[in-house]
Order: C-alpha cells, then sequence, then structure tokens
C-alpha cells in the first residue's frame, strides 16, 4: 500500500495530463481506507478507436480472492478491456480511455504494462512469450535472477553478478508447485509439451511476490481437458491465498466451475454480472449473443448409402507435420456430410491437407469417377473440390487485403470468374464491379460483421474470418467441400451459424460435405457419420448417433464392439 | 478536422515532412539567387530520368520477392541493348527504339535466370539480389572489354577494341524522348514531355498488368504465398515472371535515363543505380511486400526533387562549390531514411 501512497505524485500528474476527474486522489486519507475497499474497480469506462465505440460504461469490482470470469463473443470488447488495465501502448495510441481504474483505493493510469506489473498485475496471453531455448526457471525467472556479487560485479556494477543457481531453483520450484503441477524446473520450454508451456506462464506470474491480480487470457484453449483441470484447481488454491483472477474463456463449462462471478459482455457493454451459482451454459450463451442460442444442429436422417461415391479415397497417406496420415482409404457418398474426428495429431487434419496437396501426399483419390493427381492443389480445384484450411490466418486468408479480394480470388484464377475478357480475351481485366457484388452478396447471406466490403481481413474478428474463408469456398461452387475446425477459436454465436450454414449449404445446394473437427459434439450434431482416425489410419466410422463413449473408445485405438460385455452391435 | 487526419493517415507523415521540405526549399530558392524555373525543369527531368527504373521495383515487390536490388542486372541488359542498336549502325529515333526492342531478350534472359535463382532463396531474396547486382557487374566489366564490339564512336582509340568507359548517345538516341513535343514556358523552364509520356506509359502499362487476372495472381502471392497456392497458383512460375518484368523494366529505364543524361556509363556505372530507385521507392510508402504507382510517383518525385534542390540551394547560401559533396551527403542521407523505414506498412 505504501508504495502505491508513494505513487501518488506520479498518478495525479498523469491524471490530469489526461484530462480526468480525479476525486479518489484529493482525499487524503483514501490510502488508509484501502482495505475495506474492492482490490480492482473499473468505473464507466469507455473507449473509441476514431470514433468508432468498442467500450461503453464498462463498471465492474473485483475482491481480493475473487475469480471473476469474462466471457463475450469475439469483438465483444474483451480484450480492449484488459489492455486499458494494462495501460497498453495502443490504447494511447488511439486516444486514451474515459473512465477510472482503481486499484486497491488508487486510481491509477498505466502508461505503459511495465507500471501495471510493479503494480502487482499479472497477465498470461493466449500467445506464449517464452524464450524456447531456455529451461523452465530460466524463463519463469528473467530478467528478476537471483543474484550473488562477486569481487568482480563490485568493481565493475552488478551487471556483472551471477546468477544464483540454486535460490532460482527453488524459487521457480516454488511458483509451480503452487499451481500444484509435476514440472520440472530445468526442464527446457521446446521440449515442454503446449500445457506445460502454459504453466511456465503462469508460474511466471506467480513467482512474483507482490502478485495481486492475475489475468488469464483464455488459457486452457491450448490445454488437454486434463491440463485444464489441473489448472483449474489451481486458481481455486491462487483464490484462496487472495490473489483475485480475471479468467477469459470461450469454454463456458469451465466458467461455471471455477469462477465466483461471470461477467458477460456484448457489444462493448456488459450485459450481466451475475454469481455463477446456478447459472446454466445455455443461459450464459444467450446474454453472450443476446439471442437463444441452438448449439446444436438438428440431426437428420439421410442414407447415403443409396448415393452414389462422389470422392474415393485409397491407401492415402500424407507427410504433414505433427498430422501424419499412414493408410487412409473411405468412400465418399454424394450429399452426405461425412466428418473426421479423433484425437489432436493422429492424422484427421492430414487427410483433407493431402488430398488437397498443400503436403506431400501419396496413394490415389478418385473424383466422380476421374483419378485426381496429388500434390496439384490446381488440380484438385479443377475437379469441382474445394478446401477451408484450419489455418486461417496462414493458409485461409490475404490478410493484408480487402474482403473482396477474398472472397474472389480463388474463383477468379481457377474458374475464370469475375473477369472482363478485353481485346478478344487476350486479356482477362478484373472486373471490380462484379468482384464487389459477390462479395456483398456473402456479406449479406453469412452475416460477416465488417465496416464495408474492402476492409481487410485482418481486421476481422476470428468469427467473421472463418466466414470470409466459408464464403471464398462458397464462391468456388464446389461439388464437394472440405471444411477443417471450422469452429476453432471462434465464439458460441458464430459457432451455431457456421454449422447452420454448412448445414444449409449441403441440403441446399446438394453439396456433398466433409468436415474435420476436434469437437466430437459439433460432428455428431452435423454429420451423417463419422470416420475416427487413429495413428494415421481410420479406427473406425460410426453414424451420428453413435454413443460418445464409442467415439472415445476408437479415438483410443480400441475396437467398441470387442469391449461390449455382450458383444451388442449397432 | 476528421478529414485533414485521415489524409495525414493516409499519405503518412514522413511523405508530408518530405514534401514540406522540398516545398521549402523552393521558397528560399528565389531568395538565394536560383532560379525556380530552372529548378523545377531540373526536378522534372530528374524525375522522367528515374521513373522507369523506380517502376521496375514493383513487379517484384507485388510478387513478395522484396525489393530489387538486382536493378544492376536490368541495367545491364539495356546496356547491351544500347551499345547494340549504336552498334549496329542505327541513329536517331530509330536507334532508342531498336536499343529497346534488342534489351527485351536480354532482359527476359535475365531476368529468367534471376527469377530461378530467388526462388531457390525464398525468405533472402534482398540480400541474394543485391550480389546478383554486384556480381553481374563485375562480370561485365569483362565483357565489356572482351565482346566484339568495333563501332568506331564506342570502343578505345588506342587499341580499336574494347568498349569505351562513357560513351556519347549524341547523334543516336540523345534526347529521343525529352525533344518530343517538348515545350518550354519562359525563359529557362522546360518540359520534357515525350519523356514524362513515356514514364506514363509504362506506368499504366504496370498498373494495368495489376488488375489482370495474371497481376492479381501475383500480388496475392506475395501478400501469402500459401494462401495464393491454395488456390492453385504456381508461386514459383508467378514470381520468376515477376522478376522478368522488373528486370526488363530496369533496362527500359536505364534507355531512358541514358537518352537524357547523353552518356552510356558502363564498367562500374551501374554498380550504384540500385539504391537511389530503392530509396525513392520507399520514400514513396511502398513496404517490402506492397507497392502502388502512386508510391513510384510521389517517391521519384521527392526523392529527386531534393536531390536537385537541396546542392543548389545551399551551394547559394554558402557560396562555395560544393554541391557534389551535398549531393553525396543528402543522396545517401535520404538512402539511409529509406532503409530504416523499410519496415513500416504503409498504404
Amino acid at each position: 500500500m505504501a508504495t502505491n501512497c508513494k505513487n501518488k505524485e506520479g498518478v495525479v500528474r498523469l491524471a490530469l495530463v489526461a484530462g480526468e476527474e480525479t476525486p479518489f486522489l484529493t482525499d487524503e486519507g483514501n490510502c488508509m481506507k484501502a482495505n475495506s475497499a474492492p482490490l480492482l474497480e473499473m468505473r464507466n469506462i469507455s473507449k473509441d478507436f476514431f470514433g468508432n465505440k468498442v467500450l461503453t460504461d464498462v463498471n465492474f469490482s473485483l475482491q481480493p480472492g475473487e475469480i471473476l470470469g469474462l466471457v463475450g463473443e469475439n469483438g465483444a470488447g474483451k480484450t480492449t478491456l484488459m489492455k486499458i488495465l494494462f495501460g497498453m501502448e495502443e490504447i494511447h495510441e488511439t486516444g486514451g480511455y474515459g473512465g477510472d481504474v482503481v486499484l486497491g483505493g488508487n486510481m491509477v493510469h498505466y502508461q505503459t504494462p511495465f507500471d501495471a506489473l510493479a503494480d502487482g498485475i499479472g497477465m498470461v496471453h493466449q500467445e506464449f512469450s517464452l524464450l524456447p531455448d531456455f529451461s523452465a526457471s530460466e524463463n519463469i525467472l528473467l530478467n528478476r535472477e537471483p543474484k550473488t556479487a562477486t569481487l568482480v560485479s563490485e568493481v565493475f556494477g552488478d551487471r556483472l553478478d551471477t546468477i544464483d543457481r540454486k535460490t532460482m531453483h527453488t524459487k521457480s520450484a516454488s511458483a509451480i508447485a503452487k499451481l500444484g503441477v509435476d514440472l520440472d524446473p530445468e526442464m527446457l520450454v521446446s521440449e515442454m509439451p503446449v500445457g506445460y508451456k502454459q504453466f511456465t506462464e503462469i508460474a511466471r506470474e506467480l513467482s512474483k511476490a507482490e502478485i495481486k491480480l492475475l489475468v488469464l487470457d483464455e488459457p486452457t484453449a491450448v490445454l488437454t481437458e486434463r491440463e485444464a483441470d489441473i489448472l483449474l484447481s489451481a486458481m481455486r488454491n491462487l483464490a484462496k491465498e487472495g490473489i483475485a483472477i480475471i479468467f477469459i474463456s470461450h469454454r463456458l463449462q469451465e466458467i461455471i466451475d471455477v469462477c465466483d462471478t461471470v461477467m458477460v459482455m456484448r457489444d462493448g457493454m456488459i450485459i450481466k454480472n451475475a454469481p455463477s451459482q446456478g447459472l446454466t451454459i445455455p443461459e450464459i450463451a444467450k446474454w453472450m449473443v443476446g439471442r437463444d442460442v441452438g448449439t446444436k444442429v438438428a440431426h437428420r436422417d439421410f442414407d447415403f448409402t443409396a448415393q452414389p461415391v462422389i470422392l474415393s479415397i485409397e491407401n492415402l497417406w500424407v507427410d504433414m507435420p505433427g498430422e501424419t496420415v499412414k493408410d487412409v482409404s473411405i468412400d465418399i457418398h454424394k450429399g452426405e456430410i461425412l466428418g473426421f474426428g479423433g484425437l489432436a495429431g493422429q492424422g484427421k487434419l492430414g487427410v483433407p491437407n493431402g488430398a488437397m496437396g498443400l503436403f506431400p501426399a501419396g496413394g490415389s483419390i478418385t473424383f466422380e469417377g476421374v483419378p485426381i493427381e496429388l500434390n496439384q492443389p490446381r488440380k484438385f480445384l479443377d475437379a469441382g473440390m474445394a478446401f477451408v484450411s484450419e489455418d486461417r490466418r496462414g493458409v485461409g486468408l490475404l490478410l493484408d487485403e480487402p474482403l473482396d479480394w477474398n472472397i474472389s480470388f480463388t474463383a477468379m484464377q481457377v474458374q475464370d470468374k469475375y473477369l472482363k475478357k478485353l481485346l478478344g480475351g487476350l486479356i482477362n481485366w478484373r472486373d471490380e464491379k462484379e468482384i464487389e457484388e459477390v462479395a456483398k452478396k456473402y456479406i449479406k447471406s453469412l452475416e460477416i460483421k465488417c465496416t464495408s466490403y474492402r476492409q481487410l481481413a485482418k481486421e476481422l474478428s476470428g468469427g467473421n474470418q472463418q466466414k470470409v474463408c466459408l464464403a471464398k469456398a462458397f464462391a468456388v461452387e464446389p461439388k464437394l467441400l472440405f471444411v477443417s475446425e471450422p469452429t476453432r477459436g471462434i465464439d458460441i454465436g458464430a459457432k451455431s451459424l457456421v454449422l447452420q450454414v454448412l448445414r444449409d449449404y449441403n441440403e441446399r445446394m446438394g453439396v456433398t460435405i466433409v468436415m474435420i473437427s476436434s469437437e466430437l459434439e459439433e460432428l455428431r450434431s452435423i454429420c451423417d457419420r463419422i470416420a475416427i482416425v487413429t495413428d494415421g489410419r481410420i479406427a473406425g466410422i460410426l453414424p451420428s448417433t453413435a454413443e460418445s463413449a464409442d467415439f472415445g473408445l476408437l479415438m483410443v485405438g480400441k475396437n467398441p464392439e470387442e469391449h461390449k460385455a455382450g458383444g451388442l452391435n449397432d | 478536422m476528421i478529414k485533414i487526419r485521415q489524409f495525414i493517415h493516409s499519405f503518412g507523415w514522413p511523405r508530408i515532412i518530405i514534401g514540406l521540405f522540398l516545398l521549402s526549399l523552393f521558397i528560399i530558392a528565389p531568395f538565394v539567387g536560383v532560379k525556380i524555373s530552372t529548378s523545377l525543369s531540373d526536378t522534372l527531368i530528374r524525375f522522367g530520368m528515374n521513373g522507369v527504373m523506380v517502376l521496375a521495383m514493383v513487379p517484384m515487390i507485388h510478387s513478395g520477392c522484396g525489393l530489387n536490388f538486382g536493378l544492376p542486372l536490368g541495367i545491364i541488359a539495356g546496356l547491351l541493348g544500347g551499345t547494340l542498336s549504336i552498334q549496329f549502325g542505327f541513329t536517331g529515333g530509330t536507334s532508342f527504339l531498336m536499343a529497346i526492342i534488342l534489351a527485351t531478350p536480354f532482359g527476359i534472359l535475365f531476368g529468367w535466370g534471376y527469377g530461378k535463382l530467388l526462388n531457390r532463396v525464398k525468405g533472402g531474396e534482398m540480400m541474394i539480389a543485391t550480389y546478383v547486382g554486384f556480381s553481374s557487374v563485375a562480370f561485365m566489366c569483362m565483357m565489356w572489354l572482351l565482346l566484339p564490339y568495333n563501332h568506331p564512336t564506342m570502343v578505345w582509340g588506342y587499341t580499336g577494341s574494347g568498349l569505351r568507359t562513357t560513351i556519347s548517345t549524341e547523334g543516336f538516341y540523345l534526347h529521343a524522348l525529352n525533344n518530343f513535343l517538348q515545350f518550354r514556358i519562359g525563359e529557362k523552364f522546360l518540359f520534357p514531355t515525350g519523356m514524362i509520356l513515356f514514364f506514363a506509359l509504362m506506368a499504366f502499362l504496370v498498373w494495368a498488368f495489376l488488375h489482370t487476372k495474371t497481376g492479381t495472381a501475383m500480388t496475392a502471392v506475395g501478400s501469402n504465398p500459401v494462401f495464393a497456392r491454395a488456390s492453385g497458383i504456381n508461386i514459383d512460375r508467378t514470381r520468376t515472371m515477376s522478376v522478368i518484368m522488373s528486370t526488363w523494366l530496369g533496362a527500359i529505364g536505364i534507355l531512358v535515363y541514358q537518352q537524357s543524361f547523353g552518356f552510356i556509363q558502363l564498367y562500374m556505372g551501374p554498380f550504384y543505380m540500385a539504391l537511389p530507385a530503392v530509396s525513392a521507392i520507399l520514400i514513396g510508402g511502398a513496404s517490402v511486400n506492397k507497392a502502388s504507382i502512386a508510391n513510384v510517383v510521389i517517391g521519384t518525385f521527392l526523392f529527386q526533387g531534393i536531390l536537385t534542390m537541396t546542392p543548389s540551394v545551399m551551394n547559394s547560401i554558402i557560396h562555395t562549390d560544393m554541391s557534389e559533396v551535398i549531393r553525396i551527403v543528402v543522396s545517401n542521407g535520404m538512402i539511409l531514411y529509406a532503409l530504416t523505414r523499410k519496415a513500416e506498412v504503409s498504404r
């Protein structure tokens, strides 16, 4: 507290510079009252980017030891709110914000994230910021290493102190222990599984003695279920020690499980701030999107066996790093929605990437009776197939180009659409008007939220980017569409819309859809049958009505039929 | 107010500052005895001379090959075209046309090889390109001596073989473009209509190309090669094509330069030609993978304007002949500035 009082002069000056009212600073006794006050209060926060309002009148407070779940669709303003709390540069560069941030009874106005860190606010980002070739312990205590003075450093200054490895080890080990995970502090980050990297990041924040408030931005997105459980229980332990936590996540069940309070944001406003006790996922989801959300697309009965085979894959192998396919053979029937499921790294993503030719592949694929040459994306597209990649930003989009280009490009290049023939066909001139039309058509039909059809793809939120990827594939008017992880990283509202769009597209246009997803429930709701890929091979194909336990057995490479006591067949 | 801010944002502070500096030079000029009409005319001529070479940056930037530091290679193609045209005895305007025609196969051939090379070093194009430029200049230093040229205006007088370091274009294509439709306002202001028109034609061709299907593909390859590949584009072929275009434009660029400058400079002449062109387009607001014709026009005008004006104005202020020193300081300073800006992305 004393440090905060000491800071007061500086705080007053900064606040005045920003031209804000400072009622709490005029009060001399304010520092003393802090104990009864909430740890963090944000009052009337508002923020606009060049006239575009992203936060309106946001008010909330946080008690020590409270876990606050912050949920909202992509673009609801969660990240901006956290950036304001941290005094990120881009907030200042875009004209600051309105309202007050009060930490421990003192109004603060951080100019840089370093000030926020010094005041005991820690943040774990979605993207890792770790040095891969350093050990966990070195990463945790980076630039705060315990040091021993030596003769040399006495003479030449403390930059030549030696690092006290022993204390470093115990310090980082104790930070890791707080998390309750089994992680060797000497393990190199580059050799860790993803979950451990995440733990290292959190341990780094915990190793700071002064930590009071921890912001976790989707920490569980990359974790397996078991790892996520460990993290959630670690969060509860931390809260018991009096550390307040702001937890941002798209996984609503986790939010309900771990949080004391749930705060739902939508369109830059707080829609609901309620104790998590008794809340249900549908309720939260409804607040998030402002309407009832059917996360499930109604199941349908579709007899694929009555339809001819449209694509036949035989002995496909694909050399895709991390998703190797060893030997996959399957017949895909016209008009069906086929799902590929399975655990990460087992090869389900390799199937479409290999078929499309983005990674070296072998075997044979036959489309409508015609063999398609592998490793030639053009041949794949020419045949009338399209692929929506799981890697939106890497493969799916031209981030630096406007939406209309993104939507029209593939169709233009492969099928000569949106072109005007000049000089008797010698010159293929881009027809800007047709491009605009098709872009607007898909923006409307897929409800892509954007300022105009010329907006750059990188400025859109994840869900809208995904819709652009779909629009790009739809513009090709394929007979068969591969969709890979269409709902990864997008919020619940966009998710159901994307699934509904795929189903509609399948039913109205008769397009065969092959969907690859890590989320089994999603596959089960939209697909007619689901192939589970395990260890680069198809472990089994089940109708989507089969029990989830059976899918689970296939995922771990066991045959469900052998496992059933009575040998029940479906 | 918002309009002004938007304009500043889209035009970019660096360009506004450099533009204001150039404007202030023009304002100071009459007070220190430098004629505005001469200066303007000089600026326009230098703009026309260098414009096409700056334009030679555009295709490669669009396809993601980075800045064309290998411009000397294109220039060599142009030099071959120019010297061959003279060797074959063409004179006057025809010699310029023939120089372009003769330079074209060299431009395509060199560009093809250069493109193949750059396809093998994806990610390190600009470093490799620099050395392609340097080594090709060194190689041609030998070839200029050895090639069997024998036209009396071009070879060394004392041996009768091997090309001289500077060859006058007088009697051949000197001012072939400059004098076309040239008009004069007042005593000192000459407007090089033909040269500006030629630049406009080249700029239009590049602009039009970028609006075709293939041009669109080229931009996409530069923007995100994986995306382009997933849309069925042959990346290597597109990149090679862009390198060929850049090399050819470099060849044409040097011919335009020579017809105005009056001399063909061989041997080490092309060595330092890439940097001013690179700087001009960067100052014009291009980044390593985005460039427009507007960037070319604005950048060339600002760069050449400052280069013309600073030495003459400074010279007149301090009354000593330091123009060459100042010119070197200013041009290298601008290059240095531009290269530090290279990471900045602006529209």
